[in-house]
């Protein structure tokens, strides 16, 4: 009897406790990403499947990730963040950590651990790059090409950019000098380990911009991602870069005569960050929503709707195919051995040093 | 109208070498499509000047020379480009049937008075074709997206099967697409509550100041109504970003409440420019009449004043309105994405993911704004005839 009662009472407790600990948490969400494709990949696979266990929580997206860093500098100024989790780029989550906007994480108690029980720090490994940054995803920044526009010998290296001979017509660039300086020096005879420490110098800059100047005339120039593929649908260009997901899109799901350049593609991060000085209940909700997102199961149905490759190690094995094509989602990943055969890491360390000067100078060069 | 000129035939250096130029204008039109533009000017003129001589010199009767102009260029429209260069061709055939025999049989001379001289008859065309052009330079624009809004690609492109009027080559998609997602429904609900409670805010307090702005004893009109028209004159992105601190501070930043008052701020130069105008116009001796009959200032207004200028007062609502529902600056400023109106959806589409979503909504709106434009004017008209001020 007295047992009976106290298991009652401790139950009561519980539930208390439980209802408590939910009421702490706030029930509004803001996200920001990047929209398109990559969002409803996000919201398929991390946020359905939230509101499906917690029901009453509502979730806003804002498409804001391109000018995430303004946008947070601007609201931290104003003493009113609105923010609750922002998708950036690796190089953005290190600005933003570095500048105090983004809040500092422990992976270890605030990340799910793997199912076999490896901790998260681990799982993710290397692709912490940030003490803010939660890795959701990596990327590549490649080329497209028209499989109607380069005759009989499809272009197999990322020098055929540079080649107006063979594959001549207009080819799409990204309008900043990060991954076209690597692709210049690698295709003017510059060994691929000594790319940065080329770059690094005047001279090297130098000779990158007139690997570039070579083809300047023929480029057109993006800022949006959606602009590569809109260009080669068009049949405007022969050749583009732009990020893979979008080529995948492209070629698989729009059935574009397209195919991809793996050739010296560049790898990068994108990944959470959660903003500083969020109040205690929407904190909470946020930390929740995050270690839901971010385990192996989620980050493996990330890909079912894209095609990039999950960042937790564990996460690998679990692609499966994609949701509404049907198709092996496997050799579409930028990660898949066939396609990484000669890759770039996106170097950080370099860009954070070289990024403004380069960037005058690259600004300068295209003005010229 | 009647033939005020009477006309003799032109020499053939006139109306060959005229129509030539006309022939390589479009040929350079046709060759550019094609890849080469020089290639299509040189043809486009050959070509135009052998037919213009030619029609005139062995075919006896005009008809059968234009029906023979036209089905020739259909027929090569065919040849270069299926259905769609038929249907361009045919155009081009009518065109060129017409303006032959338009130049050579002196037509254009006939409805003009005859003492103009050819400098002034030159300008009298010339005058039609550039306002023809600017017409088209408006249009065409907004008239291309239309079609484009019906692509059955995820592309801002004219498929093949487009130009080919091949029914597999269209669909309704991004239409469904625009009322099916919660995001663009989600917009399209924020617009249409933001823009009337903001023009509701605007025309209030815009009519209020332009009368109080508009009496002689206001001190320092001049300034209040620099002040108050300055939303329009500082640039948008000043105003938005000024907002943005102060309405963060003030807790209005990311409420539905905070993006009326701002809207309203915008709309209300235009009101005020509006209303001042029609003002001008009214009679002040109207409320001194009506103060004198024992109405007081309130009953006055509604009664005399308002009924008067409220021309003006629904111009300036309209534009407020469309201020409001066009605004993507300070929206994106003020508002958080809660208030995420359509014109921040469809930027933020064609930003992000070039969709024609963005083209089936432009295409939705243009077509609302087309309707109430025709109603208003049906009304207008209406209430004019009913009023019998105009026989029509």
């Amino acid at each position: 009897m007295k047992f009976a009662k106290l298991m009652v009472a401790t139950a009561a407790f519980g539930m208390a406790a439980g209802a408590a600990h939910a009421a702490d948490m706030a029930t509004d969400m803001t996200l920001v990403s990047w929209g398109g494709a990559y969002q409803s990949s996000q919201q398929r696979a991390y946020v359905e499947p939230y509101i499906a266990n917690n029901s009453g929580v509502k979730v806003v997206w804002d498409e804001s990730s391109a000018e995430a860093v303004a946008k947070l500098r601007a609201m931290n100024e104003a003493g009113n963040v609105t923010w609750d989790l922002v998708d950036v780029v690796a190089s953005d989550a290190i600005r933003l950590c570095d500048e105090g906007l983004a809040m500092e994480i422990d992976p270890d108690s605030d990340l799910a651990a793997a199912p076999d029980g490896k901790p998260a720090s681990e799982d993710f490994g290397d692709l912490l790059v940030s003490d803010c940054f939660i890795p959701q995803i990596v990327y590549s920044t490649t080329f497209g090409y028209r499989t109607d526009m380069v005759g009989d010998t499809p272009p197999t290296d990322v020098c055929a950019v540079f080649d107006l001979k063979k594959y001549p017509g207009k080819r799409a660039l990204e309008k900043r000098p990060i991954n076209n300086m690597e692709w210049a020096l690698l295709c003017d005879g510059v060994a691929k380990d000594k790319v940065y420490d080329v770059l690094a110098t005047p001279a090297g800059q130098e000779q990158a911009l007139k690997k570039l100047d070579t083809i300047k005339d023929q480029v057109i120039w993006w800022s949006a991602g959606a602009d590569t593929p809109q260009l080669l649908a068009d049949g405007e260009i022969v050749m583009g870069s732009t990020y893979n997901g979008r080529l995948f899109s492209v070629i698989e799901e729009q059935k574009q005569p397209v195919a991809m350049l793996w050739d010296a593609q560049v790898f990068d991060l994108d990944g959470w960050i959660i903003p500083a000085g969020l109040p205690a209940d929407r904190l909470a909700r946020v930390k929740d929503f995050v270690k839901f997102a971010t385990d192996t199961q989620r980050l493996a149905d990330q890909a079912k709707y894209i095609s990039y490759g999950p960042a937790r190690a564990s996460s690998a094995p679990l692609v499966g195919k994609h949701a509404d094509l049907g198709i092996e989602m496997a050799p579409h990943m930028p990660t898949d051995p066939n396609n990484a055969k000669n890759t770039f890491l996106y170097n950080y360390e370099f860009w954070a040093d070289y990024r403004d000067d380069i960037d005058a100078k690259f600004q300068a060069w295209l003005a010229k | 109208m009647a033939q005020l000129t009477s006309v003799s035939r032109t020499s053939p250096a006139f109306y060959v070498s005229t129509t030539a130029a006309a022939g390589g204008i479009a040929g350079l039109l046709v060759g550019t499509a094609q890849g080469n533009s020089l290639i299509g000017l040189i043809l486009g003129a050959a070509i135009m000047a052998v037919t213009a001589y030619a029609v005139t010199h062995f075919v006896p009767q005009e008809r059968i020379a234009r029906w023979a102009i036209l089905g020739a260029m259909a027929l090569a429209g065919i040849l270069l480009g299926g259905v769609a260069g038929l249907v361009v061709g045919t155009a081009f055939g009518w065109f060129f049937g017409w303006f032959i025999y338009w130049l050579y049989e002196s037509r254009y001379r006939k409805k003009i008075p005859p003492y103009l001289t050819p400098g002034q008859v030159l300008w009298h065309h010339g005058f039609r074709v550039i306002c023809g052009l600017i017409f088209f330079f408006l249009i065409a624009p907004i008239v291309v997206v239309m079609p484009l809004s019906f692509n059955a690609e995820d592309f801002f492109t004219f498929t093949p099967e487009m130009l080919r009027f091949d029914p597999a080559g269209y669909s309704l998609k991004h239409y469904k697409d625009f009322f099916t997602s919660s995001d663009w429904q989600h917009s399209l609900w924020n617009s249409l509550s933001i823009a009337p409670a903001a023009t509701l805010l605007s025309v209030s307090f815009g009519t209020l100041a332009a009368i109080g702005l508009s009496s002689e004893h206001v001190p320092f009109r001049r300034s209040i109504m620099a002040i108050l028209i300055s939303p329009m004159i500082v640039p948008l992105i000043i105003s938005a970003a000024g907002m943005f601190f102060f309405y963060s501070r003030i807790g209005l930043q990311g409420t539905y409440f905070g993006v009326v008052l701002a809207h309203a701020a915008l709309g209300i130069p235009f009101v005020i420019i509006t209303v001042t105008a029609t003002l001008v116009g009214f009679d002040r001796s109207l409320t001194r009449a009506s103060a004198n009959m024992g109405a007081g200032p309130i009953r006055t207004f509604f009664k005399v004043q308002m009924p008067l200028i409220l021309p003006g007062v629904i111009s300036g609502g309209l534009f407020a309105f469309i201020t409001s529902f066009d605004e993507v600056v300070v929206v994106l400023f003020v508002g958080s994405a809660g208030q995420k109106t359509l014109p921040w959806q469809m930027f933020t589409g064609l930003r992000e993911q070039i969709s024609p979503t963005i083209l089936a909504v432009a295409t939705i709106l243009v077509s609302i704004s087309i309707l109430l434009l025709t109603t208003i004017e049906l009304l207008r008209r209406r209430s004019e005839r009913l009023r019998g001020m105009s026989p029509g």
